[in-house]
């Protein structure tokens, strides 16, 4: 297990990370889903030794290891940028951890090709990495961390530059890979998307702190606080300042109907109220009873799915919808809410209520 | 502004080009409308950049023309050709102001003070950077500088395209839904000739007018967002549009039934009968469905279920074959006994990759829904 206490790293006047507080399980996948400059790198660097803390504390299986260098630490690193020995082949890249550790011939060999096979490199062994694709030379980077037996495999944003398609392979493929191994698993990503298809437990981050750790899908139903909400939207939360009055929601010039209260007692006063895009809808139904102008600011197409961008009492919201539903700028609607779907968060941010697929955990 | 028309162009990197497979660009004939928003999508060696790169001018054809608004530009360089880029990475002065990057192009063009004054301020409105209309470019942050980079391309009112090459790929994805909104209302506003090159299909679906789909240096489908997503005409693009990609199933075709792994799956048209050739029956996650109690469907068994927030993607086997469903947020399972059924309109069958067109007439009246 790798548990970080109260970790604080502060570089000059500036601290890059502060109070944070982790433990990830032997075999789990653990994402660090934040914004550029949240942290999620210096963290990473702090977890494998190659940076010291300047406060707090670092265990492995109970065991300090501050002040342990990187070298005497079975950690395997993968970066955004392909690092790859440009004069091997894909085998000896892939062999070079074993060299180092002088592992036998015929279990390196069959070490090496079980990786190739699980990552389909077999085809590519004896090619150096120059004439390789990214998303060969990514794969060829992943395996090696895969032969070495690493406790600790640390990915920082490992799939940011390749292909769409490629990505969403791998994106399923790779926490398998990993769980096998029964390493710590730690990957860093900027989207929610690409935390919700490797699930495991996410720790959220907003300038240098860790706002929620907690199963993946339970951070995104339940984001603890406004930040994590944003953080954990894409795309982005409506959001709209309310006013509560006994259960009745109403924004500046209209009513969001009422809400009943779910995770703490509600009481009356000011609000943030967030929507996600596809819990509106541009039809009334049972659930969507609340009838709000709007007018259109543009509208996005996919093919299977619209995004609609409105403004909706001086507030710019997204409306996702499926099908292709085509509408032009300045064009008024009228869209429709379910209370339901409301999340609530207090004025001191953090949340107060959730929808009912939420708390179900359905959803 | 302008229209674009490419003529038989083809081009290798070899000097003296063999074969087929030498082409990096196979041979291409389209026209871009004069004030349309393009883009080129597919995976990367696909040949999107040597295109664009014959377009902007920086790569001359070893075979065809290019003409903006008839007029032959093959052999013209990309000044001559009067196009803007915006690429992957912010391209600005660092020590000017924001004000003065995004007048620079302008003022080499010697475009008049006061005309200049206005289309920055308006540029600065757009972009939201009238704040920092007075800082230097150094001190801001990359979506910052890209914006700048966007608006330096933007501003020139007068170019004949703009192109673009993967300009939001260093984003952060909160920011990259609004310079993606802001480009498309530019687009709406100034009605530019617009080409966006990305592997990314989000962008090029919402961005793009028509999208051109390519893959191993040819063109496999030119079409809007719904068409390509609704009757993509290639299993490559059923595949590479859509996440995750459409269910590709080898099947037989006999009349208005496609047999898969022995059981049959009613089309909404009849097809000629295949022979000697691969038959595929094409259908996307989202257009199949779990059956209800007192529905027949097709036996599955379910591998695996990945909640991803807005739905779940269920991994599933027919006999030996696994394909993905999609289930709504909200929709529950049952526990045992899986059926599905296939939305028979949204079914495609492919015969060696290529969609094939069922037989006149035999198609049954659309729903409208």
């Amino acid at each position: 297990m790798l548990e970080m206490i109260a970790v604080d790293k502060r570089v000059g006047r500036d601290m890059h990370i502060s109070q944070v507080s982790l433990a990830f399980e032997r075999g789990s996948i653990n994402v660090l889903l934040g914004p550029t400059l949240s942290g999620k790198t210096t963290l990473m660097r702090l977890m494998a030794g190659l940076d010291k803390p300047t406060g707090g504390d670092i265990l492995v299986d109970g065991k300090s290891v501050v002040g342990t260098s990187v070298r005497q630490r079975n950690v395997a690193m993968v970066y955004q940028q392909f690092i790859n020995y440009p004069g091997l082949t894909v085998y000896e890249n892939i062999a070079s951890p074993m060299r180092l550790a002088r592992i036998g011939k015929k279990e390196l060999d069959r070490k090496v090709r079980d990786a190739a096979a699980l990552l389909k490199l077999e085809p590519y062994l004896d090619r150096t990495p120059l004439h390789l694709s990214g998303g060969q030379q990514q794969r060829t980077s992943i395996a090696r961390a895969l032969v070495k037996g690493a406790e600790l495999v640390l990915l920082d944003e490992p799939l940011a530059n390749l292909d769409y398609k490629l990505r969403e392979e791998l994106r399923v493929e790779l926490p398998k890979i990993f769980a096998e191994s029964g390493a710590v698993f730690v990957y860093a990503t900027t989207e929610p998307h690409e935390a919700l298809m490797l699930g495991g437990n996410t720790a959220t981050l907003h300038e240098g702190r860790v706002t929620q750790f907690a199963e993946t899908i339970q951070v995104y139903h339940r984001p603890i606080d406004l930040r994590t909400a944003r953080t954990f939207s894409d795309p982005p939360f409506n959001l709209v300042d309310v006013s509560l009055q006994d259960g009745a929601v109403r924004a500046q010039s209209v009513s969001f109907g009422s809400v009943a209260e779910n995770l703490s007692p509600l009481q009356n006063g000011a609000y943030t109220a967030a929507i996600r895009p596809h819990h509106l809808s541009l039809s009334p139904t049972t659930a969507h009873t609340i009838a709000l102008q709007a007018e259109v600011r543009t509208s996005e197409i996919t093919g299977s799915e619209t995004f609609i961008h409105l403004s909706v009492d001086g507030n710019r919201w997204v409306l996702l919808t499926h099908g292709v539903h085509r509408v032009s700028a300045g064009e008024t609607l009228t869209i429709y809410l379910n209370p339901d779907s409301l999340y609530l968060f207090a004025p001191d941010y953090t949340l107060a209520r959730v929808p009912s697929l939420a708390l179900e955990g359905v959803a | 502004m302008a229209e674009i028309t490419l003529d038989q162009l083809a081009h290798s990197y070899e000097a003296h080009p063999k074969s087929d497979a030498d082409f990096a660009l196979k041979a291409l004939d389209y026209v871009w409308d004069d004030g349309g928003a393009y883009a080129l999508l597919g995976p990367s060696g696909c040949g999107k950049t040597t295109l664009l790169n014959i377009i902007s001018g920086l790569l001359t054809p070893s075979r065809g023309n290019i003409q903006f608004n008839g007029e032959d530009v093959t052999d013209k360089s990309p000044e001559e050709r009067n196009i803007a880029q915006v690429f992957q990475f912010p391209v600005i002065y660092d020590t000017m102001t924001v004000v003065q990057n995004l007048e620079f192009p302008l003022v080499n063009r010697g475009v008049d003070a006061r005309e200049i004054r206005t289309r920055v301020n308006e540029m600065l409105e757009t972009l939201e950077l009238t704040a920092k209309a007075n800082q230097r470019a150094q001190g801001l942050t990359a979506d910052e500088k890209q914006k700048i980079s966007l608006g330096r391309g933007l501003v020139r009112y007068d170019v004949n395209a703009i192109l673009f090459d993967e300009p939001l790929t260093v984003i952060d994805p909160h920011m990259k839904w609004q310079l993606r909104t802001k480009l498309k209302e530019l687009h709406e506003r100034f009605s530019h000739t617009m080409i966006y090159v990305t592997h990314d299909q989000t962008e090029a679906l919402t961005f793009a007018d028509k999208v051109v789909v390519m893959y191993e240096g040819e063109v496999v489908q030119i079409g809007t967002p719904e068409a390509l997503f609704e009757r993509p005409d290639h299993t490559f693009v059923g595949y590479f549009i859509g996440s995750p990609g459409m269910n590709i199933l080898p099947c037989e075709v006999e009349g208005n039934v496609a047999v898969v792994a022995g059981h049959s799956i009613k089309l909404d048209a009849a097809y000629q009968p295949q022979r000697g050739a691969r038959v595929e029956l094409g259908v996307r996650p989202e257009f199949v469905r779990f059956a209800s109690d007192n529905e027949t469907g097709v036996p599955v068994t379910i591998d695996s279920i990945d909640n991803v927030g807005r739905y779940r993607i269920a991994k599933v086997r027919l006999a030996d074959l696994s394909m993905n469903v999609m289930v709504a947020e909200g929709q529950t399972l049952a526990a045992t006994d899986h059926r599905i059924i296939f939305d028979s309109q949204r079914c495609g069958v492919y015969v060696d990759d290529h969609r094939l067109e069922p037989l006149a007439g035999s198609r049954e009246l659309r729903r409208d829904y």
